[in-house]
């Protein structure tokens, strides 16, 4: 079990009431800490779980023949990781890594669905708290797309 | 500001020019040149434009014969008095040795509009003001002997009177001389307004004006405000056009601006400039040189492998906007004296004070707009 | 005052650094007088006879007050890459320093955030030597880089000493994947917002390219940072450094007078518009 007081200092759940916080936190959600090296999740698995990460760094990739494993992102504390779970294929796009010893809440997504379903007004405010997150996700990956950094003379 | 004010006759005129260039003046005067009114040095009275006028409209520009002999009887030419001030081209240094220092004559200028006396005064603050004066510029202007002219026939593009820079000449002079030519004859009323004015003042054959003169003098000057063939519209033009950057006015005008440039060349008050280092093919001899440069120009903004300002609509934007807005910001003033010039030479004849009242409308559009919407 | 601001004055190069592929650190001394000591912030032109002048922010250690200068160039056009080819011993011309400086006496008691963007870790350098200086005068120091690659990074070595100083937090962040790299692998506004700050106590100074400020200033904002209270350098046009060319504008500011270091309110809806 988790505390409210720790999932309230997510956004994610900003858009919820105390009670709704705490209905998520006794019934969907629980400490978890990866060691170091660890796999939260794997590309191709069905997915399943959303880890809120409070210590740690966790690093996202995917396997590029030749290449070995390329790391795309890297998530610090703060950062939700596991969206995938919420639309088909339902399947993980990418490989997490625990790059250090992680500390998370882990999120009990079929219940978490569950609660939704149930609730409109819980799941509303919480799909929009993972759009934000998705829509912010996006912005900064487009801004590494700019390849701002770049000299003048490559263009 | 002295009190004496003389008459002098057309003859005294004369008499005048013939004096500053004996006291080693180089006197710039207009005169007629190339089908326009320019401004060029004198070697004497004879000189200058009897007789012509201009007829003026929006990129329109015709000298015409008038039925009388005045010599200051048109409005402002495509030359203004900032070539001589800040000139195209300026060598800035040459490599391998101590500069020398520029020694020009001491320059008269002979007819200066109220407009342009603003203009030679806005300029000042811009190149003199600041925490590097231009130290060429103040040698020039630092002797200067102006002579300005009020006016009494304002031209078709006018609107100093709405700038608050004429008709009648604002302080910077040393005489101010209004032309009249009636019945009673062709004579300037010749006001003093420094030591070194009065003293050219007492060197040409003069006769002390009669109260009355004075009076029937300023009276003419002061009518002209009413008949200005152009007018900027009565509102804070620096807040309107500060608000304005997203105005749908630009697209608009984009479509006419051909960014040729032509207003920033005969504006009085641009100063734009642009450094050019050169050197000769050993590299062991450099200079560098300064010449006009526009922020019409393409690559004025050049930055990074490209120009912050590349479309026409932005460029535009930036030069009415600096020129009635960020002026004030800058220079604690605005740019604009009301000459009319960049009316006469835009070649698709773009009226500044045109888009200014355009600028306005769409933005009480848009305000209104939001009222319906919230109410 | 100068009696001859737009003539350079000559400069030797008294030693040259290779920082990335592109960019090289000179440290610069007088031939015969040594121009006005710089703060930090403020930049030079920097002349190359036969080729021609730019604006290079000034990235030293402003408490040496030897007279030398240290600028870091990036190869991106004709004047800077004949500048980073000069070898120790070839003289450059000098203007300057120009323009104003980073505000660190604002930042005194709070914690400073410095998000440098790719080559905008040079001008943010002075600053945080500045800070480390009299250390105790400020909470947190923060410095966040980002560069595109690992190798792309500046002053490495001073980075890695940096990282290992226990009064000192920096993140360093890169764009694009990069394999041998165990560090973060995002854009500079991922850290940034990752911090948590007490917005009261928070004064910061970015500098990068225009987006870049933007995007890190809107994460500040966010976190109830003032926009007072955010500094930011700008980059545009500069030709004589004086304020007498207009060159330089970006609407009622001379960026080589009013700038380069401006704060944020100032600037941010400047820097919103498109063409400005």
């Amino acid at each position: 079990m988790a505390s409210a007081e720790q999932l309230a200092a997510f956004p994610l759940f900003s858009g919820l009431t105390q009670a709704q916080q705490e209905l998520v936190a006794g019934s969907a959600a629980r400490d978890v800490v990866f060691a170091a090296g660890a796999t939260l999740m794997g590309e191709g698995d069905a997915a399943a779980g959303c880890w809120l990460i409070r210590l740690g760094q966790v690093a996202v990739g995917t396997q590029v023949p030749g290449r070995g494993l390329v790391v795309v992102q890297t998530l610090g504390p703060g950062d939700v990781l596991g969206w995938s779970w919420l639309v088909p294929p339902h399947r993980w796009h990418y490989t997490a890594t625990a790059k250090t010893e992680v500390s998370s809440i882990e999120l009990d997504t079929g219940q978490l669905r569950s609660l939704a379903e149930a609730d409109p007004a819980l799941g509303f405010p919480l799909a929009l708290g993972f759009i934000e997150i998705v829509v912010a996700r996006l912005q900064n990956t487009r801004s590494r797309l700019l390849d701002l950094y770049g000299s003048p003379r490559e263009r | 500001m002295t009190a004496s004010a003389a008459v002098l006759t057309r003859a005294g005129l004369d008499e005048l020019v013939a004096a500053l260039i004996a006291d080693g003046y180089r006197v710039i005067g207009p005169v007629v040149r190339d089908e326009a009114i320019v401004l060029a040095e004198l070697t004497s009275g004879a000189d200058l434009p009897s007789g012509w006028g201009v007829d003026t409209g929006p990129g329109h520009y015709r000298v015409r014969r008038r039925s009388d002999e005045a010599v200051f009887g048109h409005s402002a030419g495509p030359q203004s008095w900032k070539q001589f001030l800040h000139p195209p081209r300026r060598q800035l240094w040459a490599s391998g040795g101590e500069p020398e220092p520029e020694k020009p004559a001491p320059m008269a200028f002979l007819g200066v509009r109220a407009c342009d006396l603003a203009a030679i005064a806005t300029l000042g603050r811009v190149l003199g003001g600041g925490a590097h004066p231009d130290a060429s510029f103040l040698r020039r202007t630092g002797g200067l002997f102006v002579v300005a002219a009020g006016c009494t026939e304002p031209g078709g593009l006018c609107f100093c009177a709405s700038m608050g820079t004429g008709p009648r000449p604002g302080p910077g002079y040393d005489l101010a001389l209004t032309e009249r030519i009636d019945g009673e004859g062709h004579r300037f009323l010749a006001e003093a307004g420094t030591d070194e004015g009065e003293r050219m003042l007492a060197r040409v054959s003069h006769r002390p004006a009669a109260g009355g003169e004075v009076d029937e003098a300023h009276a003419a000057v002061d009518a002209a405000a009413a008949r200005m063939g152009r007018q900027m519209p009565d509102l804070d033009i620096r807040e309107l056009l500060a608000r304005s950057r997203e105005s749908p006015s630009w697209e608009e005008v984009a479509s006419r601006c051909l960014t040729c440039g032509n207003c920033t060349m005969v504006c009085p008050t641009c100063f734009c400039t642009t450094v050019e280092d050169s050197s000769d093919l050993t590299g062991e001899h450099a200079e560098r040189w300064q010449r006009w440069a526009s922020c019409f120009e393409l690559d004025f903004s050049y930055l990074h492998g490209g120009s912050v300002r590349s479309s026409g609509a932005s460029r535009y934007r930036q030069w009415i906007t600096h020129k009635l807005s960020t002026w004030h910001d800058q220079f604690g003033q605005s740019g604009c004296v009301g000459c009319g010039r960049c009316i006469a030479w835009c070649p698709v004849g773009i009226d500044i004070t045109a888009e200014v009242a355009t600028l306005a409308r769409l933005h009480d559009e848009g305000a209104e707009g939001e009222e319906r919407a919230d109410g | 005052m100068n009696a001859e601001p737009m003539r350079p004055v000559p400069y030797r190069v008294a030693a040259r650094h290779s920082e990335t592929h592109d960019s090289v650190s000179l440290r610069l001394e007088p031939v015969e007088s040594a121009l006005p000591a710089f703060l930090p912030g403020q930049f030079t032109m920097l002349f190359k006879q036969g080729v021609g002048e730019v604006a290079i922010s000034v990235s030293g250690d402003p408490s040496i007050r030897d007279g030398s200068l240290t600028q870091t160039i990036r190869d991106v056009g004709a004047v800077s890459r004949a500048l980073t080819k000069t070898e120790p011993g070839g003289v450059v011309g000098v203007r300057g320093p120009f323009g104003t400086c980073w505000d660190l006496e604002a930042g005194a008691g709070h914690d400073l955030v410095i998000v440098a963007g790719g080559i905008g870790l040079a001008p943010l350098r002075p600053v945080l030597l500045g800070a480390l200086a009299r250390r105790s005068d400020f909470g947190r120091v923060v410095l966040i880089a980002g560069a595109r690659a690992p190798q792309e990074f500046l002053y490495r070595d001073q980075l890695a000493g940096w990282m290992a100083d226990p009064l000192l937090e920096v993140h360093l962040t890169i764009d694009l994947p990069a394999s041998g790299w165990d560090g973060q692998v995002g854009f500079v506004t991922e850290p940034l917002a990752r911090l948590d700050l007490d917005p009261a106590r928070t004064t910061a100074y970015l500098c990068g390219p225009e987006p870049m400020l933007r995007f890190a200033a809107d994460v500040l904002l966010r976190k109830q940072v003032g926009a007072r209270a955010i500094q930011v350098s700008l980059e545009r046009n500069m030709q004589c450094g004086i304020g007498l060319c207009g060159h330089c504008q970006l609407g009622p500011l001379l960026v080589c007078r009013d700038g380069p270091v401006v704060d944020y309110a100032r600037v941010r809806d400047l820097l919103a518009t498109r063409e400005l």
